[in-house]
């Protein structure tokens, strides 16, 4: 398993190769990467505060659990902080399993608690000032299926 | 002593992501109604507790909790990462 929570962009296929070569026996690997999105250029700039020590404890016992409910070969997390720019990958999550469905399926579990249970806050900023992204009912309801 | 950490626009709010506190408090909710008599940025913050999470030492808990044994306690709003 892989963890880092981390200020620096990372390289999402130098990471992507190094999982999958680290994964033998494994017949799938399934990876998300989140983007800021630029909401048609009137973005300047994402902020991401996170609760340090926090973060880590709470991402490291979602991917225990996952490896556990999917019999995962690996499972993978990148997460950033700091002021990042449209575009930038904000994150990615990778999983490995004997076959696809499990990867998937991990992946997903992955994401929506990564969304509304591990300690980062983003906040938007543009020309009219900046606003805290709100929580979205939709995410936390998302977690009821697993 | 107990440390009291605050996150996102409670930080904002109350203007110190974090500070050491001398308190009586049972619970969380003892915690926050100290801390409301005290100044109005503290009110401010906590006026919707629907609004906000508590975790301590690092776990997410309940307003009700008991702080008996708890080193940190830490204020956000619902967390949005990914």
């Amino acid at each position: 398993m892989k963890l880092q929570v981390q200020a620096e962009p990372f390289d999402l296929g130098a990471e992507s190769n190094a999982f999958a070569a680290g994964v033998l026996g494994a017949g799938a690997v399934v990876t998300f990467t989140g983007l800021v999105r630029d909401n048609g250029g009137a973005l300047a700039a994402m902020e991401i505060e996170h609760y340090p020590g926090m973060t880590e404890k709470a991402i490291a016992a979602m991917m225990d659990q996952a490896m556990v409910r999917w019999s995962l070969a690996d499972a993978l997390v990148i997460h950033r902080y700091g002021r990042l720019a449209g575009g930038e990958a904000i994150m990615m999550v990778a999983t490995a399993s004997r076959h696809r469905a499990d990867a998937f399926a991990a992946a997903e579990f992955l994401m929506d608690y990564l969304k509304s249970r591990a300690p980062f806050w983003k906040k938007e900023l543009s020309a009219d000032g900046a606003e805290w992204v709100a929580a979205r009912d939709e995410d936390e309801a998302a977690l009821g299926r697993w | 002593m107990i440390d009291v950490l605050y996150f996102a626009w409670v930080r904002e709010r109350i203007g110190v992501p974090r500070e050491k506190l001398d308190t009586t408090a049972v619970t969380v909710r003892d915690l926050i109604a100290e801390l409301v008599a005290r100044e109005e940025r503290y009110e401010l913050a906590f006026a919707d507790l629907d609004s906000l999470r508590v975790a301590l030492d690092q776990e997410l808990s309940s307003f009700d909790a008991p702080l008996a044994g708890v080193r940190e306690v830490a204020f956000f709003p619902p967390m949005t990462g990914g």
